[in-house]
Protein backbone atom coordinates (compact mmCIF):
# COMPACT_ATOMS: atom_id res chain seq x y z
CA UNK A 1 0.00 0.00 0.00
CA UNK A 2 1.14 3.53 -0.76
CA UNK A 3 0.03 6.57 0.77
CA UNK A 4 -1.95 8.85 -1.02
CA UNK A 5 -3.98 12.13 -0.28
CA UNK A 6 -4.62 12.84 3.32
CA UNK A 7 -8.11 12.65 4.84
CA UNK A 8 -10.30 15.65 4.10
CA UNK A 9 -9.81 18.03 7.01
CA UNK A 10 -12.95 18.09 9.53
CA UNK A 11 -13.97 21.94 9.04
CA UNK A 12 -16.99 21.44 11.92
CA UNK A 13 -14.44 20.83 14.57
CA UNK A 14 -12.13 23.75 13.14
CA UNK A 15 -12.63 27.14 14.08
CA UNK A 16 -14.63 28.61 10.96
CA UNK A 17 -12.29 32.01 9.84
CA UNK A 18 -15.33 34.70 11.05
CA UNK A 19 -15.99 34.49 14.94
CA UNK A 20 -17.11 38.03 15.69
CA UNK A 21 -16.52 37.38 19.42
CA UNK A 22 -13.14 37.61 18.30
CA UNK A 23 -12.83 41.07 17.27
CA UNK A 24 -9.80 41.07 14.99
CA UNK A 25 -11.19 38.13 12.91
CA UNK A 26 -13.75 40.27 11.43
CA UNK A 27 -11.67 42.62 9.18
CA UNK A 28 -8.95 39.42 8.48
CA UNK A 29 -11.89 36.46 7.34
CA UNK A 30 -12.32 35.78 3.71
CA UNK A 31 -15.96 35.64 3.49
CA UNK A 32 -15.87 33.17 0.15
CA UNK A 33 -15.93 29.91 0.13
CA UNK A 34 -12.36 28.10 -0.14
CA UNK A 35 -11.27 25.90 -3.14
CA UNK A 36 -11.19 22.59 -2.31
CA UNK A 37 -8.46 20.85 -3.83
CA UNK A 38 -7.80 17.13 -3.85
CA UNK A 39 -4.17 16.90 -2.44
CA UNK A 40 -1.13 17.23 -5.32
CA UNK A 41 2.62 16.61 -5.03
CA UNK A 42 2.52 20.27 -3.79
CA UNK A 43 0.42 19.38 -1.21
CA UNK A 44 1.74 16.05 -0.11
CA UNK A 45 5.25 17.31 0.42
CA UNK A 46 6.62 19.65 2.78
CA UNK A 47 9.82 20.88 4.56
CA UNK A 48 11.88 18.35 6.39
CA UNK A 49 14.25 18.94 9.18
CA UNK A 50 16.92 18.10 10.93
CA UNK A 51 19.44 17.96 13.96
CA UNK A 52 21.73 20.60 12.25
CA UNK A 53 18.91 23.11 12.09
CA UNK A 54 18.17 23.08 16.48
CA UNK A 55 20.60 22.95 19.20
CA UNK A 56 19.62 20.68 21.99
CA UNK A 57 19.56 23.18 24.64
CA UNK A 58 16.41 24.66 22.44
CA UNK A 59 13.96 22.49 24.42
CA UNK A 60 14.76 23.75 27.82
CA UNK A 61 13.06 27.20 28.31
CA UNK A 62 14.46 27.41 32.05
CA UNK A 63 17.93 27.35 30.39
CA UNK A 64 17.69 28.41 26.87
CA UNK A 65 17.62 32.38 27.80
CA UNK A 66 18.93 32.04 31.16
CA UNK A 67 21.57 35.29 32.00
CA UNK A 68 22.20 35.14 35.83
CA UNK A 69 19.68 32.42 36.87
CA UNK A 70 16.81 30.34 35.97
CA UNK A 71 13.49 32.52 35.57
CA UNK A 72 10.64 33.04 38.13
CA UNK A 73 7.75 30.77 37.85
CA UNK A 74 6.25 27.59 38.55
CA UNK A 75 8.55 24.32 36.89
CA UNK A 76 7.18 22.09 34.19
CA UNK A 77 7.44 19.54 31.90
CA UNK A 78 5.48 19.60 28.92
CA UNK A 79 5.56 16.48 27.00
CA UNK A 80 3.65 14.20 24.69
CA UNK A 81 3.19 12.39 21.25
CA UNK A 82 2.69 14.38 17.72
CA UNK A 83 0.27 11.66 16.23
CA UNK A 84 -1.78 11.63 12.93
CA UNK A 85 -5.25 10.74 12.79
CA UNK A 86 -4.60 6.93 12.40
CA UNK A 87 -2.97 6.87 15.71
CA UNK A 88 0.65 6.65 14.21
CA UNK A 89 3.63 8.53 16.08
CA UNK A 90 4.96 11.32 13.30
CA UNK A 91 9.28 11.09 13.58
CA UNK A 92 11.16 13.65 13.10
CA UNK A 93 8.82 16.64 12.85
CA UNK A 94 9.52 20.25 14.31
CA UNK A 95 7.69 20.87 17.18
CA UNK A 96 8.42 25.01 18.10
CA UNK A 97 6.59 26.68 21.23
CA UNK A 98 6.19 30.11 22.53
CA UNK A 99 4.39 31.48 25.63
CA UNK A 100 4.51 34.71 27.79
CA UNK A 101 6.04 34.33 31.25
CA UNK A 102 5.56 33.71 34.80
CA UNK A 103 3.86 36.98 34.75
CA UNK A 104 2.12 37.16 31.58
CA UNK A 105 4.18 39.05 29.60
CA UNK A 106 5.79 38.43 26.24
CA UNK A 107 8.92 39.05 25.52
CA UNK A 108 8.46 41.00 22.32
CA UNK A 109 8.66 44.84 21.22
CA UNK A 110 4.63 44.64 20.12
CA UNK A 111 3.89 43.73 24.55
CA UNK A 112 2.94 46.56 26.55
CA UNK A 113 1.64 44.79 29.21
CA UNK A 114 2.53 46.50 33.10
CA UNK A 115 3.97 42.83 34.31
CA UNK A 116 7.45 42.60 34.00
CA UNK A 117 9.86 41.19 31.32
CA UNK A 118 11.92 38.03 33.20
CA UNK A 119 15.50 38.93 32.40
CA UNK A 120 16.12 34.88 32.44
CA UNK A 121 13.36 34.35 30.17
CA UNK A 122 13.12 34.23 26.40
CA UNK A 123 9.98 32.14 25.86
CA UNK A 124 10.39 30.21 22.85
CA UNK A 125 11.69 26.80 22.33
CA UNK A 126 11.77 24.31 19.54
CA UNK A 127 12.59 20.19 19.27
CA UNK A 128 12.71 17.23 17.09
CA UNK A 129 10.05 14.56 17.35
CA UNK A 130 12.10 11.21 18.25
CA UNK A 131 11.43 8.23 16.04
CA UNK A 132 7.96 7.09 18.10
CA UNK A 133 6.89 11.11 17.43
CA UNK A 134 7.67 11.69 20.98
CA UNK A 135 8.80 15.10 21.85
CA UNK A 136 9.24 17.14 25.63
CA UNK A 137 9.98 20.92 26.44
CA UNK A 138 11.08 22.01 30.05
CA UNK A 139 9.51 25.68 30.66
CA UNK A 140 7.51 27.43 33.55
CA UNK A 141 3.81 27.76 33.48
CA UNK A 142 3.02 31.28 31.66
CA UNK A 143 0.64 33.64 33.70
CA UNK A 144 -2.61 35.06 32.35
CA UNK A 145 -2.79 38.25 30.73
CA UNK A 146 -5.41 40.45 29.63
CA UNK A 147 -5.68 41.77 25.91
CA UNK A 148 -8.34 44.12 23.90
CA UNK A 149 -11.04 42.68 23.01
CA UNK A 150 -13.74 43.41 25.03
CA UNK A 151 -12.62 45.71 27.56
CA UNK A 152 -11.95 42.89 30.42
CA UNK A 153 -10.85 39.83 28.47
CA UNK A 154 -7.97 37.58 29.58
CA UNK A 155 -6.26 34.75 27.98
CA UNK A 156 -6.15 31.42 29.91
CA UNK A 157 -2.55 30.19 30.80
CA UNK A 158 -1.41 29.04 26.95
CA UNK A 159 1.37 27.55 25.67
CA UNK A 160 1.77 28.17 21.45
CA UNK A 161 2.49 25.45 19.60
CA UNK A 162 3.18 25.32 15.63
CA UNK A 163 4.12 21.67 14.14
CA UNK A 164 5.06 20.57 10.84
CA UNK A 165 4.26 16.91 9.74
CA UNK A 166 5.12 15.60 6.87
CA UNK A 167 3.84 17.67 3.86
CA UNK A 168 2.64 21.19 3.84
CA UNK A 169 -1.16 20.09 4.08
CA UNK A 170 -0.51 19.09 7.63
CA UNK A 171 0.75 22.83 8.85
CA UNK A 172 -0.86 23.44 12.31
CA UNK A 173 -0.76 26.34 15.12
CA UNK A 174 -2.45 26.01 18.01
CA UNK A 175 -2.32 26.56 21.59
CA UNK A 176 -2.12 24.23 24.58
CA UNK A 177 -4.40 25.05 27.57
CA UNK A 178 -3.82 23.60 31.54
CA UNK A 179 -6.36 21.77 33.10
CA UNK A 180 -8.61 23.58 35.81
CA UNK A 181 -8.12 26.86 34.48
CA UNK A 182 -11.57 28.79 34.95
CA UNK A 183 -10.22 31.09 32.17
CA UNK A 184 -10.67 29.00 29.60
CA UNK A 185 -14.42 29.17 29.46
CA UNK A 186 -14.38 32.56 29.41
CA UNK A 187 -12.13 33.38 26.73
CA UNK A 188 -13.54 34.14 23.23
CA UNK A 189 -10.40 32.58 20.99
CA UNK A 190 -11.02 29.82 22.68
CA UNK A 191 -14.61 29.79 21.62
CA UNK A 192 -14.00 29.85 18.27
CA UNK A 193 -13.65 26.23 18.08
CA UNK A 194 -17.53 24.79 17.60
CA UNK A 195 -17.02 21.33 19.52
CA UNK A 196 -16.57 21.06 22.68
CA UNK A 197 -14.45 17.75 22.09
CA UNK A 198 -12.05 19.41 20.50
CA UNK A 199 -11.50 22.28 22.98
CA UNK A 200 -11.04 19.30 24.92
CA UNK A 201 -8.72 17.87 23.24
CA UNK A 202 -6.32 21.48 23.79
CA UNK A 203 -6.54 21.39 27.75
CA UNK A 204 -3.31 19.46 28.61
CA UNK A 205 -3.90 17.31 31.96
CA UNK A 206 -1.58 17.86 34.44
CA UNK A 207 0.65 14.08 34.76
CA UNK A 208 2.50 14.11 37.72
CA UNK A 209 3.68 10.43 36.93
CA UNK A 210 5.98 12.44 34.84
CA UNK A 211 6.59 14.77 37.23
CA UNK A 212 10.13 15.01 38.70
CA UNK A 213 10.14 14.98 42.72
CA UNK A 214 11.54 18.02 44.41
CA UNK A 215 11.92 20.00 41.17
CA UNK A 216 9.15 20.10 38.28
CA UNK A 217 5.60 19.11 37.79
CA UNK A 218 4.26 18.00 34.22
CA UNK A 219 1.48 18.48 31.50
CA UNK A 220 1.19 16.05 29.09
CA UNK A 221 0.04 17.19 25.60
CA UNK A 222 -0.67 14.78 22.68
CA UNK A 223 -1.21 16.64 19.35
CA UNK A 224 -3.23 15.32 15.98
CA UNK A 225 -2.28 15.99 12.58
CA UNK A 226 -3.90 14.95 9.48
CA UNK A 227 -4.15 11.11 8.95
CA UNK A 228 -3.99 10.11 5.37
CA UNK A 229 -5.50 7.36 2.99
CA UNK A 230 -3.14 4.28 1.77
CA UNK A 231 -3.74 3.69 -2.12
CA UNK A 232 -5.64 -0.01 -1.97
CA UNK A 233 -6.45 0.48 -5.51
CA UNK A 234 -4.18 2.30 -8.39
CA UNK A 235 -6.57 5.46 -9.17
CA UNK A 236 -4.81 7.16 -11.54
CA UNK A 237 -2.18 9.29 -8.73
CA UNK A 238 0.30 9.46 -11.76
CA UNK A 239 3.28 12.26 -10.02
CA UNK A 240 2.14 11.83 -6.72
CA UNK B 1 -24.76 0.67 16.86
CA UNK B 2 -21.78 0.40 14.28
CA UNK B 3 -18.24 -0.70 15.14
CA UNK B 4 -16.34 2.49 16.29
CA UNK B 5 -14.08 3.68 13.52
CA UNK B 6 -11.41 4.70 16.52
CA UNK B 7 -9.64 7.28 14.25
CA UNK B 8 -8.47 10.07 16.46
CA UNK B 9 -9.30 13.85 15.22
CA UNK B 10 -7.03 16.67 14.38
CA UNK B 11 -6.04 18.82 17.33
CA UNK B 12 -8.11 22.13 16.74
CA UNK B 13 -6.19 25.13 15.21
CA UNK B 14 -6.08 28.69 17.31
CA UNK B 15 -4.92 32.20 16.30
CA UNK B 16 -0.95 32.04 16.13
CA UNK B 17 -1.99 36.04 18.05
CA UNK B 18 0.39 39.21 17.88
CA UNK B 19 3.50 37.12 19.50
CA UNK B 20 3.96 34.59 16.67
CA UNK B 21 7.34 35.93 16.22
CA UNK B 22 8.78 35.15 19.62
CA UNK B 23 8.55 31.30 18.44
CA UNK B 24 8.79 30.95 14.94
CA UNK B 25 11.21 34.42 14.11
CA UNK B 26 12.73 35.59 17.73
CA UNK B 27 14.91 37.83 15.66
CA UNK B 28 12.02 39.73 14.64
CA UNK B 29 10.13 40.09 17.99
CA UNK B 30 13.74 41.52 19.55
CA UNK B 31 15.63 38.93 20.78
CA UNK B 32 18.36 36.73 19.94
CA UNK B 33 17.73 33.27 21.24
CA UNK B 34 19.10 30.44 18.82
CA UNK B 35 21.90 29.51 16.56
CA UNK B 36 20.00 29.67 13.75
CA UNK B 37 17.11 31.25 12.43
CA UNK B 38 14.63 28.53 10.73
CA UNK B 39 13.81 29.46 6.81
CA UNK B 40 15.38 32.30 5.55
CA UNK B 41 17.48 30.89 3.10
CA UNK B 42 14.84 29.10 0.69
CA UNK B 43 17.02 28.19 -2.70
CA UNK B 44 20.46 27.97 -0.93
CA UNK B 45 23.78 29.84 -2.99
CA UNK B 46 24.33 26.96 -5.26
CA UNK B 47 20.66 26.06 -6.60
CA UNK B 48 20.69 26.71 -10.47
CA UNK B 49 17.90 28.49 -11.97
CA UNK B 50 16.45 32.75 -12.21
CA UNK B 51 17.06 34.39 -8.66
CA UNK B 52 13.47 36.02 -7.89
CA UNK B 53 12.35 38.30 -5.25
CA UNK B 54 8.87 38.43 -4.28
CA UNK B 55 7.14 41.08 -2.93
CA UNK B 56 3.99 42.19 -1.40
CA UNK B 57 1.68 42.69 1.29
CA UNK B 58 -1.73 41.02 2.72
CA UNK B 59 -4.21 43.48 2.86
CA UNK B 60 -7.91 42.97 5.27
CA UNK B 61 -10.69 43.83 4.71
CA UNK B 62 -10.78 47.44 5.28
CA UNK B 63 -7.94 47.63 2.64
CA UNK B 64 -5.57 48.13 5.23
CA UNK B 65 -2.11 45.94 5.57
CA UNK B 66 -1.86 43.15 7.45
CA UNK B 67 1.33 44.28 9.65
CA UNK B 68 1.46 41.48 12.36
CA UNK B 69 1.14 38.73 9.39
CA UNK B 70 4.13 35.47 9.31
CA UNK B 71 3.71 33.40 5.96
CA UNK B 72 5.17 30.47 5.12
CA UNK B 73 6.54 29.04 1.60
CA UNK B 74 7.03 26.10 -0.10
CA UNK B 75 8.17 25.46 -3.55
CA UNK B 76 10.31 22.97 -5.93
CA UNK B 77 13.38 24.01 -7.61
CA UNK B 78 13.65 25.33 -10.43
CA UNK B 79 13.38 21.67 -12.52
CA UNK B 80 9.98 21.04 -10.40
CA UNK B 81 11.39 19.11 -8.34
CA UNK B 82 11.11 19.00 -4.13
CA UNK B 83 13.34 18.11 -1.62
CA UNK B 84 10.75 15.70 -0.35
CA UNK B 85 11.23 12.16 -0.31
CA UNK B 86 7.85 11.12 -2.06
CA UNK B 87 9.04 13.43 -4.98
CA UNK B 88 10.27 10.31 -7.48
CA UNK B 89 12.82 12.68 -8.71
CA UNK B 90 14.00 14.12 -5.33
CA UNK B 91 17.60 12.58 -6.04
CA UNK B 92 18.03 14.99 -8.48
CA UNK B 93 17.00 18.22 -6.62
CA UNK B 94 18.87 21.11 -6.83
CA UNK B 95 21.86 20.99 -3.50
CA UNK B 96 21.49 22.84 -0.99
CA UNK B 97 17.73 23.39 -1.96
CA UNK B 98 15.31 23.82 0.68
CA UNK B 99 12.12 24.93 -0.72
CA UNK B 100 10.99 25.97 2.43
CA UNK B 101 10.70 29.80 3.53
CA UNK B 102 9.13 31.91 6.50
CA UNK B 103 8.56 35.39 5.58
CA UNK B 104 8.55 38.32 8.01
CA UNK B 105 7.03 41.73 7.22
CA UNK B 106 7.97 45.37 8.26
CA UNK B 107 6.34 46.18 10.99
CA UNK B 108 5.63 49.36 10.05
CA UNK B 109 4.39 49.07 6.67
CA UNK B 110 3.23 45.24 6.34
CA UNK B 111 5.52 44.92 3.39
CA UNK B 112 7.13 41.80 3.33
CA UNK B 113 9.73 40.11 0.36
CA UNK B 114 11.45 36.77 -0.12
CA UNK B 115 14.47 35.73 -2.62
CA UNK B 116 14.57 32.68 -4.17
CA UNK B 117 14.90 30.70 -7.65
CA UNK B 118 11.60 30.58 -9.96
CA UNK B 119 10.11 26.61 -9.58
CA UNK B 120 9.51 24.85 -12.46
CA UNK B 121 6.08 23.14 -13.48
CA UNK B 122 5.36 20.06 -11.30
CA UNK B 123 3.67 16.85 -12.66
CA UNK B 124 0.10 17.54 -10.97
CA UNK B 125 -2.65 15.19 -10.34
CA UNK B 126 -3.64 12.70 -13.53
CA UNK B 127 -0.57 13.61 -15.36
CA UNK B 128 -1.52 16.65 -15.74
CA UNK B 129 0.95 19.59 -15.35
CA UNK B 130 1.15 22.06 -12.75
CA UNK B 131 2.46 25.50 -14.00
CA UNK B 132 5.43 27.56 -12.01
CA UNK B 133 3.76 28.30 -8.11
CA UNK B 134 4.50 28.29 -4.68
CA UNK B 135 2.61 27.38 -1.81
CA UNK B 136 1.97 29.98 0.58
CA UNK B 137 0.81 29.59 4.08
CA UNK B 138 -0.44 32.51 6.26
CA UNK B 139 -0.84 32.74 10.02
CA UNK B 140 -1.82 36.00 11.98
CA UNK B 141 -3.61 37.46 15.09
CA UNK B 142 -7.28 37.44 14.06
CA UNK B 143 -7.02 34.63 11.75
CA UNK B 144 -8.24 31.27 13.14
CA UNK B 145 -6.48 28.53 10.91
CA UNK B 146 -3.83 29.49 8.67
CA UNK B 147 -4.81 29.98 5.12
CA UNK B 148 -3.45 28.29 2.15
CA UNK B 149 -3.16 29.84 -1.29
CA UNK B 150 -0.64 29.30 -4.20
CA UNK B 151 1.08 31.90 -6.25
CA UNK B 152 1.34 31.55 -10.29
CA UNK B 153 3.51 33.86 -12.48
CA UNK B 154 1.92 36.21 -14.95
CA UNK B 155 4.67 35.27 -17.45
CA UNK B 156 4.22 31.80 -17.73
CA UNK B 157 1.89 29.80 -19.31
CA UNK B 158 -0.65 29.23 -16.81
CA UNK B 159 -3.55 28.25 -19.71
CA UNK B 160 -3.47 24.37 -19.04
CA UNK B 161 -3.11 24.52 -15.32
CA UNK B 162 -5.43 21.84 -13.41
CA UNK B 163 -5.48 24.24 -10.10
CA UNK B 164 -6.04 27.97 -11.62
CA UNK B 165 -8.85 26.29 -14.12
CA UNK B 166 -10.98 24.90 -10.95
CA UNK B 167 -11.78 28.43 -10.25
CA UNK B 168 -15.32 29.01 -11.29
CA UNK B 169 -15.03 32.74 -12.06
CA UNK B 170 -12.15 33.21 -14.29
CA UNK B 171 -11.46 37.09 -13.22
CA UNK B 172 -10.89 35.42 -9.49
CA UNK B 173 -7.60 33.69 -11.23
CA UNK B 174 -5.65 36.58 -10.98
CA UNK B 175 -5.99 36.79 -7.50
CA UNK B 176 -3.30 34.13 -8.01
CA UNK B 177 -0.84 35.83 -10.55
CA UNK B 178 2.35 37.79 -9.06
CA UNK B 179 2.70 40.85 -11.30
CA UNK B 180 6.53 41.25 -12.83
CA UNK B 181 7.29 44.78 -11.88
CA UNK B 182 10.88 44.15 -13.26
CA UNK B 183 13.32 41.90 -14.35
CA UNK B 184 13.62 39.59 -11.21
CA UNK B 185 11.53 41.28 -9.19
CA UNK B 186 7.52 40.47 -8.96
CA UNK B 187 4.78 41.64 -6.57
CA UNK B 188 1.77 39.34 -5.33
CA UNK B 189 -0.49 40.91 -2.87
CA UNK B 190 -2.85 39.26 -0.55
CA UNK B 191 -6.45 40.10 -0.03
CA UNK B 192 -7.87 38.29 3.04
CA UNK B 193 -11.38 40.48 2.37
CA UNK B 194 -13.68 42.08 0.24
CA UNK B 195 -13.13 43.96 -3.28
CA UNK B 196 -10.41 41.24 -5.53
CA UNK B 197 -10.94 38.83 -2.52
CA UNK B 198 -7.72 36.18 -2.77
CA UNK B 199 -8.71 32.45 -3.98
CA UNK B 200 -7.42 30.59 -0.65
CA UNK B 201 -7.53 26.99 -1.03
CA UNK B 202 -8.88 24.23 1.44
CA UNK B 203 -5.70 21.60 0.66
FE1 LIG C 1 -0.57 34.12 23.65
Amino acid sequence: MKPAEFYQRDRTSQPPALTPDYKTSVARSPRLAMLSLQGSMSEVTGPTFGHSDIDAIDNDLIRNYAKTGDPVGERIIVHGRVLDENGRGIPNTLVEIWQANAGGRYRHKKDTYLAPIDPNFGGCGRTLTDDQGYYYFRTVKPGAYPWRNWVNNWRPAHIHVSVFGTSFSQRLITQMYFEGDPLIAKCPIVATIPDPRAIDQLIAPLDLNAAIPLDCLAYKFDIILRGRRSTLFENRLEGN
Amino acid sequence: MAQPLNYLNESASQTAGPYVHIGLAPGAAGFDIYRTQLGEDIAGPDAPGERIRVEGVVMDGTGAPVKDVLLEVWQADAAGIYPHAEDPRVADCAPGFRGWGRVITDFDTGLWAFDTVKPGPVMGRNGQMMAPHVSFWLVARGINIGLSTRMYFEDEDNSADPVLNLVEQAPRRETLLARKVSPGLYRFDIRLQGDGETVFLDI
